[in-house]
């Protein structure tokens, strides 16, 4: 009986310890380039080694027990009439309530840094009228300061493409420009079906719905370029409606935003 | 309680066909009806088989060069629908279901038998009606979701095609569960007790009540939708006024209950599976029961999960976290009981004990996945991403399909009298486990990594892996070969099964293979302890 209970611990502490160590040395995920990016690679960490804790040992509990029950040639008859055991089967549901209850929490407290729990604000002169319903989408750091300092953009999404309007250089763009480590406010709408808004370095979805605008902020902290990819299917073209997202240094993106920039008509 | 049935009232057997004609006749036999599911349903997998390679095909390159963009679209629209809805749903539920409930509870048929055979005509039509749109203008292209509103403005006659068949396989869907309800609670034979009837019967009566409670609300939508795009109506369309997230909320009403429809029953069948096979007793009856019915109440409440990118209120997006997530207890306590039901147990490996085993396996992978998916910090980032592709193939290929072929294996003795070669069997399985974890394993990291769904072409550097994914399909395609091979040698030629080749205690087995037309020469036998192995009962056999 001891020597059993030892190879369970023996047992348990391994496949703990592979699924700690493949947790914290495989990599799954892209490039972490957006506040939310770090963020999400610890809850993906945590839920990552959960899971491969539960799924190793239940399939070496399967396949341990194939193989020490099998039916051998000269065996008759049947295994024990163990119908039930009331503490086990109370134990294996407690435990997973607590595991899941604890994962939710967590991922409520993840979610809540990543800004999901705030109100929106998006700081925009042209779009601040209170009456109009605005869908939720991802907002982080609103400290209110910071958001008057925001970079606004609106964003229209269409068969195929994506649009990047810049309101304060009053000039479109085909690429969505941004300075590092400074949020940037999206307003998003559709001009036919819906379609998503994703970056996968940033770790950020939005749909972008016709008839109902969404919001999405973000704040990009690697330069570089990256994907925007439409995540819903919107059509034959839907595979090909990409485009790019391009952080660069303060004063490259000011000298972008100068070159395009058009001068201001007075209506 | 007792309904005595007049044998000569049921005994319509003159005026049915004899001999393999049977099952192309608008036959009231429970047993034909159910075969007459599983076939009909089989030649469908078999279509979207096909589809599924094609668009492995596409896949393997990054550029869209196998078929044009919109047949490409057309492609994935008919094969998540064929798979689903005429398929799965029908293989497990009405196959299954037809085949063995009334045996389970004693009956010498379904309830309503004419309604049953209904049922089941109204899916050839609708499936051929599906597959033939397709030659029309081309089929619908919106996705199995058809949300609008891509699916108001893609050409009009394939989506109202699709609208139609999925309207009358639903149709069809809730005729059974009524039936099904019916029986269970109306038709038990005097003195069986419901505490005492097989695991199937109540995953059986779980998943009715989700088709009935929840079918009739997707109905509804179709036929709004169905509106806005012949009529002009403004429900969905937002040019009028209406509001495409709302069709979202109906529509996953159904959509989310529909992967409890094609799971709970799996549940059920390999509950029934697993003792016979191991000699033991399924472990914890009474919480399986308890497990299923709150899959049921549970499974009601989550469907905005599946929107969490859509514009959902914060409190929403919280609260179908929690809901989502607590049903991985229930759902796990099941995957323990199986496993302690193999503990101890005198194990024949055989194809439908390893079938059952893939399916724990590969199911603890996809609810694992599953619990990931509903914290919506990280399903933000791998919504409509090749990881839920990954994801939901492991539940209902991994899981469902599995068992569908664990249970052909298990019951096949039943239904023809003969074995299937269990070499065969084995190489079957064998295939079918490596092709499915090699063709859906690596679209984890494909969706990780920025790989968005139902799509044609992708980011080249995506293509090894892609093409690692195409090579685990075709290895799924190969695996029917030895399944069909086994299938038509074993009808033939198989080895004598004998009525009870498992010695199995449930109550199908205590009746000659193949059953006689009213299932039982003489009374029913009162089967108090289905799972009763290791027991006195089984030692007299």
């Amino acid at each position: 009986m001891l020597n059993k209970n030892i190879y369970l611990i023996l047992i348990i502490s391994l496949v703990f310890s592979i699924s700690f160590w493949i947790g914290f040395n495989v990599n799954l995920l892209p490039a972490e380039a957006s506040i939310n990016a770090p963020i999400y690679d610890e809850l993906f960490k945590i839920l990552f080694i959960i899971g491969l804790i539960i799924f190793i040992g239940m399939t070496i509990a399967v396949i341990y027990s194939l193989f020490k029950f099998r039916k051998r040639n000269d065996q008759i008859g049947d295994g024990i009439a163990l119908e039930g055991n009331l503490s086990l089967e109370i134990v294996w549901t407690i435990i997973p309530s607590i595991i899941v209850l604890l994962i939710g929490l967590y991922s409520y407290n993840i979610y809540d840094r990543m800004g999901g729990m705030k109100e929106l604000n998006h700081n925009h002169e042209m779009m601040s009228s209170n009456t109009e319903k605005i869908w939720a989408g991802i907002s982080q750091t609103s400290d209110n300061e910071l958001a008057i300092n925001n970079l606004s953009i609106e964003v229209s999404a269409m068969q195929f493409a994506f649009l990047f309007n810049y309101p304060k250089g009053n000039f479109i763009s085909g690429e969505l420009h941004v300075p590092v480590d400074q949020k940037v406010s999206m307003k998003m709408e559709s001009k036919d079906v819906i379609h998503a808004f994703w970056v996968p370095e940033f770790r950020i979805k939005q749909d972008i719905i016709p008839g109902q605008p969404t919001i999405l902020n973000f704040t990009p902290t690697k330069v570089g370029k990256y994907p925007i990819i439409c995540a819903e299917l919107c059509g034959p073209y839907h595979g090909g409606m990409r485009a790019s997202i391009i952080v660069e240094e303060e004063s490259d993106y000011n000298e972008w935003f100068n070159k395009n920039k058009k001068p201001e008509v007075n209506l | 309680m007792t309904i005595s049935i007049d044998p000569q009232k049921t005994n319509n057997e003159s005026l049915q066909p004899k001999g393999w004609l049977r099952y192309f006749s608008f036959s009231l036999d429970h047993k034909v009806i159910g075969i007459q599911y599983l076939v009909c349903g089989f030649l469908f997998y078999l279509i979207g088989g096909t589809l599924a390679s094609a668009i492995r095909i596409e896949l393997a390159s990054p550029m869209s060069d196998f078929m044009p963009r919109d047949v490409y679209n057309q492609v994935l629209t008919l094969h998540g629908t064929i798979m689903i809805f005429l398929w799965i749903v029908p293989v497990v539920n009405g196959a299954f279901g037809n085949y063995l409930i009334p045996f389970y509870v004693g009956a010498r048929d379904m309830a309503f038998p004419r309604l049953n055979a209904v049922a089941f005509w109204l899916i050839p039509p609708s499936g051929l009606m599906l597959v033939a749109s397709y030659f029309v203008e081309g089929a619908a292209q919106a996705g199995w979701t058809a949300y609008p509103p891509l699916s108001i403005t893609t050409p009009q006659s394939g989506q109202i095609i699709w609208i139609l068949s999925v309207l009358l396989l639903g149709g069809s869907s809730i005729f059974g569960g009524i039936n099904f309800i019916a029986t269970i609670i109306k038709l038990r034979r005097p003195g069986l007790k419901l505490m005492q009837l097989p695991m199937y019967c109540w995953a059986m009566l779980g998943t009715s009540l989700l088709v009935v409670l929840s079918t009739p609300v997707l109905a509804g939508t179709l036929i709004l939708l169905s509106f806005d795009i012949i009529a002009n109506t403004g429900f969905f369309n937002p040019v009028l006024g209406g509001n495409v997230v709302v069709y979202q909320h109906l529509f996953w009403f159904y959509s989310h209950p529909a992967v409890y429809i094609m799971v709970l029953p799996a549940f059920g069948l390999v509950s029934e599976i697993l003792p016979v096979h191991a000699r033991k007793p399924l472990f914890g009856y009474t919480t399986m029961v308890f497990s299923i019915m709150g899959i049921v109440v549970l499974g009601l409440v989550v469907w905005a999960h599946h929107m969490f990118t859509s514009g959902t209120p914060p409190w929403m997006r919280l609260f179908f976290t929690i809901a989502t997530a607590f049903i991985a207890v229930p759902t796990g306590i099941k995957f323990f009981n199986w496993v302690a039901t193999l503990w101890g147990g005198k194990i024949s490996i055989n194809s439908a004990m390893l079938f059952s085993c893939g399916f724990i396996i590969n199911f603890v992978f996809g609810g694992i996945t599953g619990v990931a998916l509903a914290q919506v910090p990280f399903d933000i980032h791998v919504h409509d991403t090749y990881f839920v592709v990954a994801h939901f193939h492991y539940i209902v290929y991994g899981g469902t399909v599995f068992i569908i072929f664990s249970s052909i294996y298990h019951w096949f003795p039943k239904v023809t009298g003969k074995m299937l070669n269990e070499k065969l069997g084995i190489l079957h399985f064998i295939i079918t486990f490596i092709g499915f974890n090699l063709c859906f394993a690596p679209q984890h990291w494909l969706g990780l990594n920025g790989m968005p769904r139902r799509v044609a072409e992708y980011d080249p550097q995506f293509q090894f892996v892609n093409q690692i994914s195409s090579l685990g399909a075709l290895l799924m395609a190969i695996s029917t070969i030895p399944f069909l091979i086994n299938v038509f040698l074993s009808v033939r030629n198989g080895k004598d099964a004998g009525d009870n080749p498992w010695n199995s205690l449930t109550p199908e087995w205590l009746t000659s293979s193949p059953p006689p037309v009213e299932n039982w020469e003489g009374e029913a036998p009162l089967v108090e302890e289905p799972y009763g192995y290791g027991k006195e009962i089984s030692e007299q056999k």
